[in-house]
């Protein structure tokens, strides 16, 4: 008896595993849709940049389930068509477990409905919130929302005494979503906009548009871009003799900027993920550990500072990982819902909280208010 | 809105315009040899520009300028030899059509040489915050740079090509090719040297814009549209008029921001463009008599 049971267990056992064993030797593929040139380069080059290096590693300590993974990078030089037409050559002929990517809003959500028909996993590096509401069960985030980096900055606004404020956007996906968000929630803190103005996503020169917000006798001024402009707006403003205080959002979240802007750049206050200043952060801050070493490795492989954006990508696939293994298949629905059920999981742009509702999975609690100051990013309250 | 404000707008107009302005210059020197618009000339600009900043880490400015200008110039002399032999008949729409691919390509090369960060050279003088008070209103320093510059290259130009054979040579090519060739001008060195002299001037507009534009692998073609435009609303071939239609298009533009959004400021500069065709093809400087010749 006992020994036909084990008989038994044991064929069980043998059948279970061997497509396991076969499954071994093949890679799991994932692709990533980055826009590592054009325009949005400076997002999409980082996340390629950190996406490889971190597949590399966790390859070399072994893979995932005892299988590597296959990363392929398409470069969709921030054009929602490409993005498009690559998301179904991935998706279709590829036939990835996930996507990585891609960089910015407008591309993500053109591939969003793609994903979901695909029951492709997608884990957007973009930062609107249209990309995860109404909720696709397949599509995922991991840059903060839009709107509490808005919060963040009418915070301030209110701490400062600001009443009377000008807003300028660029013309492309992340600006004009901006702009719709800030319109919304100014009024809940008390904020009068007495201009809105939106400029060309390639700029070359702000001065008209600033001497005309200058005339609304603002006390404030908002850029919500991700564009180079970020840095002509400081200098702009300094060259006309426009002083108000200047608050940038995330997308300033890369030193670049701030080299750009030079002297100018001094005193810009944005709203920013802790990686900017991971080396100021306290030592029992949770994420301290987990950002410093992506700084060491990162700054170390590509002898370049690492940024906001690179981080989002490294979230992405460290999530992917942490799911994949938690459900221990790559059966596509199971691992979509591993990452649903993250609950605590520590990133390098916050803790990440994942549910049935929200698929964006951090609070405003992952932004920290910095400046600029010298040239270098300082925590705004140290 | 008072005085102070609308004078602004006025600086703000020039600090455009002068850029315009500068890139424009570059197209009519091409324009005056061969006669085809030359629409990598964009990428001239963004290639002097990176070239400075890279000399600049281990030269003082002025010669990592005057080295990114000679070394631009070499390359756009070699694009134009190349062009010259490489193209059998090479008529005005075959060039302009390499011309094309050619902005491409350099465009791939500036992306891979360097990459896609932005970059700028640091101010002429002064620093990013400082700024040149005029009546109350302020202009960067470096718009009176690029203005100066634009001068110095005007008046060379508009010398060396009324006043020196190698100038003349030049001119009477787009003129006539067959007849200056049939008179012994060198017509293919002609054109080579068209395109050198096009490469330098448009590396000096790199490195004297790049302060106030900053500078990124992927702006040459924008910056040529504008510079384009303003050429065209000059009258194609004359610099000084590509200086005036470009400081005009750069005060047309900034006031209308005051009244329009600011989103509306390219639908203002292609409208004022599509009346200058209509109503006056051979541009606003341009003499019809002489455009009338050149169609045939």
């Amino acid at each position: 008896m006992a020994g036909r049971m084990l008989a038994g267990l044991l064929a069980a056992a043998v059948l279970w595993a061997v497509p396991l064993a076969a499954g071994q030797g093949e890679p799991i593929k994932v692709g990533a849709i980055l826009s590592v040139s054009g325009p949005a380069s400076f997002l999409g080059a980082p996340e390629k940049r950190t996406a490889e290096m971190l597949v590399q590693k966790i390859n070399a300590s072994g893979g995932l389930l005892g299988r590597k993974i296959q990363l392929i990078v398409k470069d969709s030089e921030g054009s929602p068509e490409k993005a498009t037409s690559f998301a179904k050559q991935l998706i279709e002929e590829e036939k990835v477990l996930a996507i990585i990517g891609p960089s910015t809003s407008g591309e993500s959500l053109a591939i969003k409905n793609l994903c979901q028909e695909g029951k492709t996993i997608l884990l957007s590096c973009a930062a609107a919130e249209k990309i995860v509401d109404p909720i696709a069960p397949y599509v995922f985030k991991t840059p903060q929302k839009d709107s509490d980096a808005a919060r963040w900055i009418f915070q301030t606004m209110r701490e400062m005494n600001i009443r009377r404020i000008g807003v300028i956007v660029s013309n492309d996906g992340f600006g004009i979503a901006g702009k719709a968000q800030i319109e919304k929630i100014a009024p809940e803190y008390g904020l009068q906009i007495a201009i809105a103005e939106v400029y060309d996503k390639g700029a070359t020169d702000l001065t008209g548009v600033l001497n005309k917000i200058k005339g609304q006798n603002v006390e404030g001024l908002v850029n919500w871009s991700i564009v180079p402009a970020q840095a002509l707006v400081a200098k702009n403003m300094k060259q006309i003799g426009f002083q108000v205080p200047l608050f940038q959002s995330h997308g300033y979240g890369n030193i670049k900027y701030v080299q750009a802007g030079g002297e100018a750049a001094n005193g810009t206050m944005f709203p920013a993920s802790p990686i900017l200043v991971a080396d100021q952060l306290p030592a029992k801050h949770p994420q301290r550990e987990l950002l410093l070493s992506y700084k060491k490795d990162y700054e170390a492989m590509y002898k370049e500072e690492a940024s906001a954006f690179g981080a989002y990508a490294y979230d992405a696939i460290l999530i992917l990982a942490e799911a994949i293994r938690k459900a221990g298949t790559t059966d596509r629905e199971k691992v979509r819902a591993a990452i649903e059920d993250l609950k605590g999981f520590v990133g390098t742009s916050g803790i990440f909280n994942y549910s049935k509702t929200d698929h964006s999975g951090l609070d405003m609690s992952a932004f920290e208010m910095l400046t600029v100051k010298d040239g270098k990013f300082v925590r705004l309250k140290p | 809105m008072s005085a102070e404000q609308a004078l602004q707008y006025c600086l703000a107009g020039v600090t455009v315009g002068s850029i315009y302005a500068i890139v424009a210059i570059g197209f009519n020197i091409i324009y005056n040899t061969t006669g085809i618009i030359n629409f990598a000339q964009g990428e001239f600009v963004v290639l002097g520009a990176m070239t400075a900043i890279s000399l600049h880490t281990v030269t003082p400015l002025p010669l990592a300028v005057a080295g990114a200008v000679a070394i631009t110039a070499a390359a756009g002399g070699l694009i134009g030899a190349g062009l010259t032999r490489a193209v059998k008949r090479p008529t005005v729409l075959r060039l302009i059509i390499v011309t094309i691919g050619l902005s491409i390509v350099l465009r791939a090369a500036v992306l891979h040489i360097w990459d896609e960060k932005v970059r700028a050279l640091p101010f002429f003088t002064g620093t990013e915050v400082s700024s040149v008070g005029f009546f109350g209103a302020r202009i960067t320093p470096q718009a009176l740079w690029v203005l100066g510059i634009c001068a110095v290259t005007v008046a060379g130009l508009t010398l060396f090509f009324r006043h020196t054979l190698t100038g003349r040579a030049m001119r009477a090519c787009a003129a006539n090719r067959t007849a200056a060739g049939l008179c012994g001008i060198p017509v293919g060195r002609m054109v080579t040297l068209s395109f050198t002299l096009s490469a330098a001037i448009g590396a000096l507009a790199g490195c004297a814009i790049s302060p106030v534009t900053q500078t990124q692998y992927d702006m040459g073609a924008p910056l040529a549209i504008k510079g384009f435009t303003v050429a065209i609303l000059g009258g194609m071939g004359n610099s000084l008029a590509a200086v005036a239609a470009g400081l005009l298009l750069g005060v047309l533009e900034s006031f209308s921001i005051c009244i329009f959004p600011l989103a509306y400021q390219h639908a203002v500069s292609i409208a004022v463009l599509l009346a200058v065709l209509v109503f006056r093809p051979s541009g606003l400087f341009g003499s019809r008599d002489v455009s009338a010749l050149k169609e045939h």
